[in-house]
This record gives C-alpha cells, sequence and structure tokens, in this order.
C-alpha cells in the first residue's frame, strides 16, 4: 500500500551503520565505563517508548520489570554459576509477570489512570518487599536477598559455557551496544510488522479496533509483556555493570527517571527515548560529581521546561523543524524559478 | 421466507433505575433492509450496543441470537468476527492515521496482509475517496469521517452491517449519496440502520421498526408505520398534525 506507513519512516541503513560503527569504534578513543551505562539506560528507554510512544500504554512502574531482571539473574546466577541460563531467565521471568499483570488488567478493561495506578503499585510493593528481605530466612538457593543492602558479588557475565572467562570492560560494553541495537532492530521489525500497525491502531482507538474484531486485550497484554522482557534485559544489564543489586532497582525515582527520559526525548518515536536517555543520563551523572543540587530537582525542572516549550519532546520537534526548512526551500527555489522564467519571457524578442 | 439472521428474545437493559430496552423481541431475516426509529431515548441505540456486544457493566436479560448463535454476553470483536460491520453513532474513526491506514487495519483482520491492499484500493474507489486517500482523518470533514467510518465496516466485507445514524451531520448531498451506497450495501448483505432522520429513512425504504420507551411500537413498511397514529404521536410529535 503506497504511502501507508504509520507515521513509521523506512529504516536509514546507512544512518545505522553509521551509528553502530561509532558506537562500536568508540572504546578506541573513550572509556566504556560511562558509556555502557548510558546503553543500558537506552534499552530501558527503548522498551517503555516501544509501548507507550506505539500503543498507548503508560506505565508509571516500569522499573518493576527492570529491577525484576536484576534480580532475577542475580538470584539465577548464585544458583547456576553459568551466566546463560540466567541472563536468559532475566528476560523471562519479567516478560511472564508483565503478561500476567498485563492480563489481569487489559482483559479487565482497566485503562488510564487506573492503569497508572496499578503499574506504579505494582512496583512500590517489589520495592518494599525488597526492603524487607534482610535476615536468613530471605533466601532463594544460595542467594541471600539481602534487604536494603541487596545482592552483591554474584557471578557476572562469563562467555557461554565458560564460567572462567568473565565478560568485563570493553567486552561488555560491546556485548550491551550489540544487544541495544539488536532490540532496536527488532523494535522497528515489530512497527513494521502487522502487529505493530495493530498496536499503533489501538492507540488511535481502542473501541474501533475492537469494532473491527481486533482482540484487544491480547494484543495489548502482548506487548506489556515484550516491554517488560526489554526492561528486564536492560536490568540484568544493570546489575552485571553495577555488580550489586538493591531494592533501589525497583524505585520511584527509577520509574519516573525513564518515563522523562521518554517525553524529553520524544513519544512516539524509537530514537527519542535513547536520546534522552542519553543526554539526560549524562546530566545525572554530572551532576552526581557536585552537592549543590539535588538531581530529581534538575530533571523535574528540565522535564517541566520540555512539556511547556516542545511538548512532543526534542526527536519529533527537530523532525519537524526540518521538514519546514525544507518545504520553505522547496518554495524559494520555486519563486527563484518562476521569477527566472518571467524575466526570460519578458527579454525575449517579440 | 428467509432464515433468521439477527433474533433478540425478550431482551431487557438496565442502567440502574432506567429501563433503557424492555422486554424486545425482534427478528430480521436474510438480505433484508430494517430501520430503526424513534425519538431521543426511546432505546434503539442501546438495543443496537447489545446486540453488537458494546455495553459492558449493563444489566441485562434475554437473549441475542446472529444466525441461531447465542452470542448474548460475547465480547465485541468475538460477535465481529461472525462477519458483522459496525458504524457507530459518533464516527468512530483512527483520527491519527491516514484514510488509507484506517482501511488497511479493517481490511487486515478479515483478508490477511496480501488481501487488504486490493481491499483498501476497491473501498476508496467505491466511496470515491481516493483524494482524501492520504489525509489523517482527523482532519477531515465530519461527513468524511462518516464515510470513512463506513468504509472501515466495508473493508471487512461483512455480511451484517449494522449502521448507527449513518446520515447524521450529513449535507442533504451527502444524504443522498448515503442512501445509494446503503442500498448498494445491502444487495449483499443485510443491513441495519438506526436513525431519526425520516426523509432519510423513507429514501432508504426497507422495513421500519419504531421504538418507544424501551420497547418496540410498531413494525412495518415505511407507509404503513408512518401513518400509523401512534408512531404520528410518539415520534412526530405536533409536526404530524
Amino acid at each position: 500500500m503506497t504511502g501507508a506507513n504509520f507515521g513509521i519512516g523506512r529504516l536509514r541503513w546507512n544512518w545505522f551503520a553509521a551509528a553502530a560503527l561509532a558506537l562500536l569504534l568508540l572504546p578506541l578513543v573513550a572509556e566504556t565505563n560511562t558509556p555502557t551505562l548510558l546503553a543500558i539506560w537506552c534499552l530501558f528507554a527503548l522498551s517503555l517508548g516501544l509501548m507507550w510512544g506505539y500503543a498507548g500504554i503508560l506505565s508509571f512502574g516500569h522499573a518493576a520489570y527492570f529491577g525484576l531482571g536484576a534480580y532475577t539473574y542475580a538470584i539465577a546466577s548464585f544458583n547456576i554459576g553459568e551466566s546463560t541460563a540466567p541472563l536468559l531467565l532475566a528476560i523471562l521471568v519479567p516478560a511472564v509477570i508483565a503478561a500476567i499483570i498485563g492480563a489481569l488488567m487489559f482483559y479487565g478493561r482497566i485503562s488510564d489512570v487506573y492503569l497508572g495506578v496499578m503499574t506504579l503499585v505494582v512496583t512500590l510493593i517489589l520495592n518494599r518487599f525488597m526492603n524487607a528481605t534482610a535476615g536468613d530466612a530471605y533466601r532463594i538457593g544460595n542467594a541471600r536477598l539481602g534487604g536494603f543492602n541487596g545482592i552483591p558479588a554474584f557471578p557476572t557475565l562469563n562467555l557461554p559455557g565458560d564460567t572462567d572467562t568473565a565478560i568485563y570492560g570493553v567486552p561488555y560494553y560491546y556485548v550491551v551496544v550489540v544487544a541495544l541495537l539488536l532490540a532496536y532492530l527488532l523494535a522497528r521489525g515489530i512497527l513494521a510488522s502487522a502487529f505493530g500497525r495493530t498496536l499503533i491502531g489501538i492507540r488511535e482507538n481502542e473501541a474501533r479496533m475492537e469494532l473491527l474484531g481486533y482482540n484487544v486485550p491480547a494484543y495489548k497484554t502482548a506487548i506489556f509483556a515484550l516491554s517488560g522482557a526489554m526492561a528486564g534485559l536492560a536490568g540484568c544489564f544493570f546489575a552485571n555493570w553495577a555488580e550489586i543489586v538493591t531494592p533501589g532497582v525497583f524505585s520511584l525515582g527509577q520509574s519516573a527517571e525513564v518515563i522523562i527520559w521518554v517525553i524529553v526525548g520524544g513519544l512516539g518515536t524509537l530514537i527519542g527515548p535513547m536520546i534522552g536517555a542519553v543526554v539526560l543520563g549524562m546530566l545525572k551523572i554530572a551532576l552526581g560529581y557536585q552537592t549543590l543540587v539535588d538531581n530529581s530537582l534538575v530533571s523535574g525542572a528540565i522535564l517541566i521546561l520540555v512539556v511547556l516549550l516542545i511538548p512532543r519532546g526534542f526527536v519529533p520537534a527537530f523532525t519537524l523543524w526540518r521538514r519546514r526548512l525544507a518545504q520553505a526551500q522547496a518554495q524559494r527555489r520555486q519563486t527563484r524559478g518562476t521569477r527566472r522564467r518571467r524575466v526570460a519571457t519578458q527579454d525575449a524578442p517579440t | 421466507m428467509s432464515e433468521p439472521v439477527v433474533e433478540t428474545q425478550d431482551l431487557s437493559v438496565r442502567f440502574g433505575g432506567v429501563l433503557a430496552v424492555n422486554n424486545v423481541t425482534f427478528t430480521l431475516r436474510e438480505r433484508e433492509l430494517r430501520c430503526l426509529i424513534g425519538p431521543n431515548g426511546a432505546g434503539k441505540s442501546t438495543f443496537f450496543k447489545s446486540v453488537t456486544g458494546q455495553l459492558r457493566g449493563a444489566q441485562s436479560s434475554g437473549r441475542v441470537m446472529i444466525r441461531g448463535q447465542d452470542i448474548t454476553g460475547w465480547r465485541t470483536h468475538h460477535i465481529v468476527r461472525l462477519g458483522v460491520g459496525v458504524k457507530t453513532q459518533v464516527p468512530s474513526v483512527l483520527n491519527g492515521l491516514s484514510v488509507q491506514e484506517n482501511l488497511w487495519l479493517a481490511a487486515r483482520r478479515t483478508l490477511g496482509r496480501d488481501g487488504a491492499d486490493a481491499a483498501v484500493d476497491e473501498v476508496l474507489a467505491d466511496l470515491d475517496l481516493g483524494a482524501i486517500a492520504r489525509r489523517p482523518v482527523g482532519e477531515l470533514a465530519h461527513g468524511q469521517r462518516q464515510l470513512v467510518e463506513i468504509g472501515l465496516v466495508l473493508a471487512g466485507k461483512p455480511w451484517l452491517v449494522l449502521l448507527d445514524e449513518p446520515a447524521a451531520g450529513t449535507t442533504s448531498a451527502e444524504t443522498e449519496r448515503l442512501v445509494a451506497i446503503v442500498k448498494r450495501i445491502n444487495q449483499s448483505a443485510t443491513v441495519i440502520v438506526v436513525d431519526h432522520d425520516m426523509h432519510f429513512v423513507r429514501m432508504l425504504g426497507g422495513r421500519i421498526t419504531v421504538f418507544h420507551q424501551g420497547a418496540i411500537l410498531v413494525e412495518g413498511g415505511a407507509d404503513e408505520v408512518l401513518s400509523d397514529a401512534r408512531v404520528r404521536e410518539v415520534y412526530l410529535g405536533s409536526r404530524a398534525r
């Protein structure tokens, strides 16, 4: 169907290749610790951006799945040792829990603000619970949950099948970046598919999609689970990066931050949430070196400014500006051409 | 006589203390064009919604059957999947998407990805929507949005079409065009039209069911129904006298 792209532009492979190359060459010119963390946050932001921007589902407690991924990895790696199965479980467990919670909400016809409250409550419960797990009684196999102090010193990622070769430093950066690039391609693929187009339809008008015969709760549950899986993977990477998991991964701040990244970068785009995560993440890291201004205050102020000045976020605003510029240039060229033709007609011998 | 395709038996719908549909037993046969009329609050739209499964949470009793299958309590998407196309009272379209994107989503579910493209072109040509195919539906005039919604219904190739106030807010030229479209739909599908525009209903020329206070008051051909004294009293009121 010509011209019907559902607002999803074609993937510019040259831009993608350039970005991928830049990311892969980055370790040659910079340290990788901060870029690794930023890439993890990008993945987390992408997970919410996909679900919120294209299916219209806003989760106020997306940190729940990020945290579940982190804790699942830590607990599983303590018990299993080799990191491949824990990594897969860190994707699977958040996905299954998100699917259960999603099914309860969407088949129960919970929407709008109630959905936000439900998602928020889930992460707050997990945060409270994990904070209360100090003491020997709270252990899963070999892993002590550790309460407020969390789980430190669990085995981090290793080469699949080889527990003696740990993946850290630059190789770990590559693992995270490749996962991020693949997640981005997966998100693009989803949006280009009939499933993705249906999600966009649901975002536009849920009732009409139901009247067209689509099983709306099933689609919403599916994208909620997929987004949970992506957030879980980000949480798993975060756990490996920090080498400790604490209840802070379920915090309200963590949930609020990812919402701000998505809004500032641009809702309804895939690249926007990632740009938001990088810019605000770098700002957060920079502000972490000083004690004069509170981090949350700065994030809040930026959110207010963006909502007031560029409510659609940076990427959609930039796209609009570029389109208007191109239109203005085309108009100028047309006017110049008309003027030249007029002059030529006047100069022509009669 | 052909088999009934839509039947309700003693259907009642209550919203709190208000009995919106009162013990309605209704039958619609294959390829029939039926108009449901009645003054505001007569219960025709509530009846329409209860047949299409859109009334969740309301207290209801009785049975609804489509082609002999009891669909009472079914979810809307299950009912639609039987081959039912529904146009709602207020145009329910996907405002942020273009006309062709709207139609594609409507056609894709029934015809698959490959069949959808052809169906979109067919509906665009059929309803003469080609000129606005790429425009976002949210930017269109009310009459055009009504037409797009009818396009959404047609793209799914239904055998039963339910149209709730398709002529509301349309110009007289658009109404005439709509009559032709509904008659064309009726050549291949059974149609129910809910409307209170008498001019439109007369032009459609099908059988009429008059609702009053949630119940069926009278049923019959246009001339018979519109000359009925009770109808003139409750529906046409002082204008008829």
